[in-house]
């Protein structure tokens, strides 16, 4: 945002304008269609109506990765798919989040063989961690709401 | 007489010099062939109006290393209207590890080649168009040969922590 | 990965796939177009190459490789019982039926007796399996198609079996809770009355969704006559399942070589007459009622008994006896750290999966871990006819196409 880079330090109004922008951003953050495997039939039922992803104005999944901020990278990433990872990850406007959703995606999982990235964070830098094979979606959503947790953390300067 | 013993009599008569067993165990019978003589094997398989194997239900291979000849690729053939399973067996040497193709007997052995190719590096000569499936397309080696390394990474434990952390990438931005 | 190896890397694709195109993609009458590994309807990491003549396809070349796990090579490096968890992930909508043909396979091996009551709770577990992944595919398929309301519908009945299987195992997907020689442990109390209420709660819904789709005009002009295939063509390129039985042909592995006990089951296969989408549709929505069917049936005659051999060298003694019997402690301790070991020999038992065909072939050496483990997975072999299902067909349709053979990517790529 050019504006950060004008303002510089104004002390309280620039909290109060952080608090503001912060608080757009988690309340309508848009998550973008990455399901590879497993996680992403959890993910689907995390979006349907028993747990119901909307309420946080999440259920848009876009599928280009122009138009979403967050990156649910759900399910197991081998070595062919791991530079259209990378490059999708590029393709997305700041501001921009990533959650590594499931075993595979945080570490590797039950697959520590030649084929698979051993945790997504080789290739794309990751905000929150979410356990399980798969997670169930009460887990990811309290992921997702760790996430909302950090970015209410954030100042100015981070996407400066 | 069943099926299957029809069939291991037939080949037998017909095919006696590329038959080289014949295995019965747990109640499936396969028939180990030379790699000379494979295509005309399900060649006639398929098409002799007694035998009627039309269906291929799976073609893959395994690695005996370091035992010589390594390769045992296994063709399973069903016979739809019984419903009777075969499977034919062929032993291929690790120093020629190539076999004629069954695409043209069968239509649906062309992925399952390329699979084949891909796992152990067996070319299938005559294939339309053999390249590599599964693997990235610049990959080196062949995944699930017995001398191929399981390509596993350390697990991190507090003992090892520190040194594993080094080295490990991570990405930055 | 840099950016120039990146370009590097996707140069060499398109120069080796030359020859997959017709000459008119040289010239540039024709245009190639990539719908990638990421797409919002192409049901997981699938890559396909098109070639299209405005919005005629003249070729379709599918890419698969993006989801590859390595677990059959991972498999040879574990025992056999600590194998079977990573089949739940091969195909994971049918979690319950991968389990169960690999453990159909270690049991032919080895030459282990299961007892009754395990034969039904595997038989009732592997419908209510099947009727699960049916509603993801009726849910996907008519998203992409034509509404999306139905994808609601369907997820909330499949959060009734999530529930069932936790209930028994403690894991809404991947349960590893059929093991060889039977299943983990007897099912708790209110397991019977839990399908009881499902089996009374999902017929009417089911005519719900019939109504809402299969006199649609929007639905049928859609699907019918699209990505026609006969059976002769249909069995030459290796089709099974559901795609099969659209075009007519009654092949079904329950009914031709039955495993499991399913003889003991009366139920009917649907079959289609055209083999276009619309009767792969048809088929399906018939395959939800037949398992119940089945399901209905085994509840009632649900024997009672041990759920697991009681042959100590495959199945761990109950915990039980190990206070008691020095035997069974050593058993404990074999299996645990060992594991059990199997003959050489090679075995190949396949099932019916939703999907098709799902066979595995077992090569044991006599020691603890498997020598070759292969799956013939239902959707690697039924994703060779897409090209030939897809030809001159609009591009709106390939869609519909790929959801009516029903892929699942960890199936193709294993």
């Amino acid at each position: 945002m050019g504006l950060e880079q004008k303002l510089g330090n104004m002390g309280v109004v620039t909290t109060t304008l952080e608090t503001a922008i912060n608080w757009g951003r988690t309340n309508a953050m848009w998550p973008m269609l990455f399901g590879l495997a497993c996680c992403a039939i959890e993910m689907i039922s995390t979006v349907m109506p028993q747990n119901d992803l909307s309420r946080f104005g999440m259920e848009l999944m876009r599928a280009s990765p122009r138009q979403s901020d967050l990156m649910i990278v759900a399910g197991r990433v081998s070595r062919k798919m791991a530079p259209v990872l990378r490059r999708l990850y590029d393709q997305m406007p700041d501001p921009k989040w990533v959650i590594a959703m499931g075993d595979c995606a945080s570490c590797g999982g039950i697959f520590n063989n030649y084929a698979i990235v051993q945790g997504v964070d080789e290739v794309v830098p990751v905000d929150v961690y979410v356990a399980g094979c798969p997670p169930r979606p009460e887990a990811l959503l309290y992921g997702i709401l760790t996430l909302h947790e950090k970015v209410k953390r954030e100042t100015m300067k981070d996407w400066a | 007489m069943t099926h299957a013993e029809k069939t291991v009599a037939a080949l037998k008569e017909k095919f006696g010099d590329v038959i080289e067993q014949v295995i019965h165990f747990r109640g499936e019978t396969s028939v180990g062939v030379r790699p000379e003589g494979v295509i005309e094997v399900l060649r006639f398989l398929k098409e002799s109006p007694d035998l009627r194997y039309t269906f291929l239900a799976n073609l893959t291979a395994f690695d005996d290393w370091p035992e010589e000849p390594r390769f045992n690729v296994i063709y399973q053939l069903r016979e739809m209207s019984l419903p009777a399973d075969f499977r034919v067996q062929v032993r291929v040497h690790g120093d020629a590890p190539e076999l004629p193709t069954a695409t043209g007997v069968y239509l649906n052995a062309n992925w399952h080649e390329r699979e084949v190719y891909d796992m152990f590096g067996l070319t299938f000569t005559g294939h339309p168009d053999l390249r590599r499936i599964l693997m990235p397309s610049d990959w080196q080696g062949h995944p699930l040969r017995k001398d191929y390394p399981l390509g596993y990474e350390e697990v991190e434990f507090t003992f090892n922590f520190k040194e594993i952390e080094k080295k490990k990438p991570y990405a930055k931005e | 990965m840099t950016a120039e190896a990146e370009h590097q890397l996707l140069e060499a694709t398109v120069d080796e796939l030359k020859h997959l195109f017709s000459p008119r993609a040289e010239t540039g009458e024709t245009m190639v177009l990539n719908m990638g590994p990421q797409h919002p309807s192409t049901h997981g990491v699938l890559r396909m190459i098109v070639e299209l003549d405005g919005e005629i396809v003249v070729s379709a070349v599918p890419d698969v490789g993006y989801l590859h796990t390595g677990i059959e090579k991972n498999m040879e490096a574990k025992t056999y019982l600590k194998a079977l968890t990573m089949t739940d992930r091969i195909d994971y909508l049918n979690t319950m039926g991968n389990n169960l043909v690999y453990c159909l396979a270690i049991e032919k091996l080895m030459d282990v007796k299961v007892p009754p009551r395990a034969q039904v709770i595997r038989v009732i577990l592997a419908e209510l399996q099947r009727i699960a992944s049916h509603l993801v595919w009726l849910g996907t398929h008519s998203a992409d198609l034509a509404s999306q309301s139905v994808l609601f519908y369907c997820f909330r009945e499949r959060e009734k079996v999530m529930d069932i299987a936790e209930m028994i195992s403690g894991q809404r997907m991947m349960t590893s809770y059929i093991r060889p020689g039977g299943v983990w442990r007897d099912v708790p109390a209110g397991f019977e009355e839990a399908v009881r209420d499902f089996l009374n709660y999902l017929p009417p819904r089911l005519d719900e969704y019939e109504a809402l789709l299969t006199h649609n005009p929007i639905w049928l002009d859609r699907t019918k006559g699209i990505g026609v295939i006969d059976g002769e063509t249909a069995l030459a390129w290796g089709l099974t399942g559901p795609s099969l039985r659209g075009s007519g042909v009654n092949f079904d592995l329950r009914k031709a070589m039955p495993y499991g006990g399913y003889e003991e089951y009366e139920f009917e296969v649907p079959l289609g007459h055209n083999g276009d989408v619309y009767d792969r549709y048809l088929v399906r929505m018939q395959e939800f009622r037949q398992s119940l069917r089945i399901v209905d049936q085994a509840l009632k005659k649900l024997p009672k008994g041990p759920v697991i051999t009681s042959d100590r060298k495959v199945a761990p003694p109950p915990r039980s006896e190990l206070g008691t019997s020095m035997e069974a402690v050593i058993h404990h301790f074999k299996l645990w750290t060992e594991g059990f070991s199997a003959p050489k020999g090679e075995v190949y038992v396949a099932v019916e999966s939703p999907r098709g065909e799902l066979g595995v072939f077992l090569a044991g050496n006599g020691g603890p871990k498997p020598h070759r483990v292969h799956f013939r997975t239902p959707s690697f072999v039924n994703l060779q006819s897409l090209p030939l299902l897809s030809k001159d067909h609009y591009i709106a349709d390939v869609v519909g196409i790929i959801g009516s053979i029903d892929i699942v990517l960890g199936d193709v790529d294993r």
